[in-house]
């Protein structure tokens, strides 16, 4: 069987979820090799095996963190090369598109991004047009390369254990054009991160002021243990930071549930959050396009509605 | 100071986008088209960085002939010239080949920034800068909501899931801007009435060097083999809230097994 290189996106070894995801889908192509560049390998071998991986290639070191995707980059063309995958999956994030975007210069080959699905034959599904239009793709030249968005499948257990494959790794005069000198992390909230999330609740104009959200949005994050998320309406009011708007300029979300407060639903905001596959909506206003979305709608004031369901949900606990 | 800055014509971004059925490219004529939104934090923060010192904003975009419109646009935000690089061969053309066109029109133009925004609204793939970059060989300074320039060393502010990356490189080199990076000027009747006059470039494939069989939809990467629309869903249960609205909401969690 052809292997199929995943990139593997971590913290220090500790694994995300996205990752396992992604194995679980190159398991659907072929032999799943994982490829772990930084620090922490020893921690995520077993994990990796665990998933799915039959061999992990292992850079080790915080140097490949240290320049801008590059060594990343460097080392994926390498095993390219050398492995001839049948294909490379690699998350769906700002690293990993520009990592799939340089690595089809350097192997000559086509790349995809944003897919949702990849077939046996690496026939590639993405929701375009936040989600409107559905498309089929695939890599006609080279080895495809494809970033596979997080949520997209399962994790699979498939109680294995993977080979550790050390691989020698050098960072390139064009890695060191750029240097990582100082990283700051910014106040983490607690939240599960919005891009990752299974539940999303979302405020837009009807919350009507950052109070809104801090007392209104979310506590019921917090009860379900949901992201928070905002509308473009809400971000540009100054309501909720700018790093949390769900849209077509902001993030693209598509969790189990997404539950949408004071949200009309203009294309600006369908775009980012239409694939979710269950949607709840309260909203005043019964003409709202948002209500063409809902799986369950409540026409009435987000203020009451939303403040009582938090209470309901509290006390299921 | 010599910046370029990339932009790319979009079906407005506020409207319903679609694809064309006979070859699967985007139908540009469905909606409105304008300078792709994020692009326009691009242009601003090449102004402010010329205001700051001195030196000359260039507008480059690759698109048909109407994108000429959008260079135009960008310019009269108060940058200096435009090119425009239009062919009928492009047509089709795949991220690829869009950084191989943009690559060859920089090239040799001495340029020490080259800005982008951080994605088009329309593809939204985000690569375009980070393959500009490996093809001309520049330090890849993107996702940036902060740039600074220090002589000939540029200073970013990369964002990052849990913050953001503080990256040095030297100049010349090319940047990618978020959205909220700064606030874009409108454009003065003035820089309006200015752009009318600016000097633009018109370039063909030739002109710049490149040859038809490198770019277009018979020579991308990747091809489509099918699209559709994704399919109405089906019409959910509304209810009007009479006081018991939050009951329902949290009855239908539970049936969906959400709590």
């Amino acid at each position: 069987m052809t292997e199929v290189l995943v990139l593997i996106d971590h913290t220090e070894g500790a694994v995300k979820k996205v990752s396992l995801e992604l194995l679980a889908m190159a398991a659907g192509i072929g032999e799943p090799s994982a490829v772990f560049i930084g620090p922490g390998a020893d921690n995520a071998i077993a994990t990796l095996g665990a998933h799915g991986a039959k061999i992990v290639y292992v850079v080790d070191g915080q140097a490949m963190l240290d320049h801008v995707v590059i060594p990343k980059v460097d080392v994926l063309t390498k095993l390219v090369a050398e492995k001839s995958p049948a294909a490379v999956l690699i998350p769906s994030s700002a690293d990993g598109k520009e990592i799939a975007g340089r690595l089809a210069i350097a192997v000559d080959s086509g790349v995809i991004t944003d897919a949702v699905a990849v077939s046996a034959d690496v026939v590639a599904t993405q929701n375009v047009f936040g989600g409107a239009t559905i498309v089929h793709s695939k890599v006609s030249k080279g080895t495809p390369i494809i970033t596979v968005r997080t949520n997209s499948i399962a994790p699979v257990q498939s109680g294995g254990t993977a080979t550790r494959v050390d691989v020698a790794a050098e960072i390139s005069a064009s890695a060191s054009a750029t240097k990582v000198v100082n990283r700051v992390s910014v106040a983490k909230s607690g939240r599960p991160d919005l891009s990752e999330a299974a539940i999303v609740v979302s405020g837009g104009r009807g919350v009507g002021s950052d109070e809104g959200f801090t007392k209104i949005i979310e506590p019921l994050a917090d009860a379900l243990g949901a992201a928070v998320g905002a509308s473009r309406a809400a971000t540009d009011a100054g309501w909720y930071p700018h790093q949390f708007q769900v849209g077509q300029t902001g993030k693209t979300v598509s969790p189990q549930l997404y539950l949408a407060s004071g949200i009309s639903g203009a294309i600006q905001h369908r775009a980012g959050m239409q694939t979710s596959k269950t949607v709840v909506v309260v909203n005043k206003d019964g003409d709202a396009p948002i209500f063409d979305l809902a799986d369950f709608g409540v026409i009435g004031d987000l203020h009451v509605v939303v403040p009582d369901l938090t209470a309901l949900v509290t006390a299921r606990k | 100071m010599k910046i370029c800055v990339c932009v790319k014509q979009v079906p407005d971004s506020w409207a319903e986008k679609k694809l064309n059925a006979g070859d699967s490219t985007l139908d540009r004529a469905s909606a409105d088209r304008v300078v792709n939104e994020l692009d326009e934090y691009a242009v601003e923060e090449a102004l402010r960085i010329v205001e700051a010192g001195e030196g000359e904003v260039t507008i480059l975009s690759m698109g048909p002939d109407e994108a000429a419109d959008s260079v135009r646009k960008a310019i009269s935000m108060g940058a200096h010239a435009g090119i425009h690089i239009s062919d009928p061969a492009l047509h089709g053309s795949d991220a690829l080949a869009t950084s191989l066109v943009l690559a060859k029109a920089i090239e040799g133009r001495g340029f020490d920034l080259i800005i982008f925004g951080s994605e088009s609204t329309d593809a939204r793939m985000s690569v375009v800068p980070a393959m500009v970059a490996a093809r001309l060989g520049l330090p890849q300074m993107t996702f940036a909501n902060k740039v600074e320039i220090n002589g000939s060393n540029l200073t970013i502010h990369r964002v990052t899931d849990y913050g953001y990356d503080e990256v040095e490189s030297s100049l010349p080199a090319v940047v990618s801007v978020v959205e909220k990076t700064n606030e874009p000027r409108y454009p003065s009747f003035k820089n309006i009435m200015a752009a009318k006059k600016a000097p633009m470039e018109t370039l063909t494939l030739a002109d710049i060097g490149l040859d038809a069989s490198t770019v277009g939809l018979a020579n991308a990467w990747s091809q489509v083999n099918d699209f559709a629309e994704r399919a109405a869903k089906a019409k959910g249960t509304i209810i009007t809230d009479d006081g018991h609205g939050a009951e329902k909401i949290e009855e239908f969690l539970v049936t969906q097994k959400f709590i």
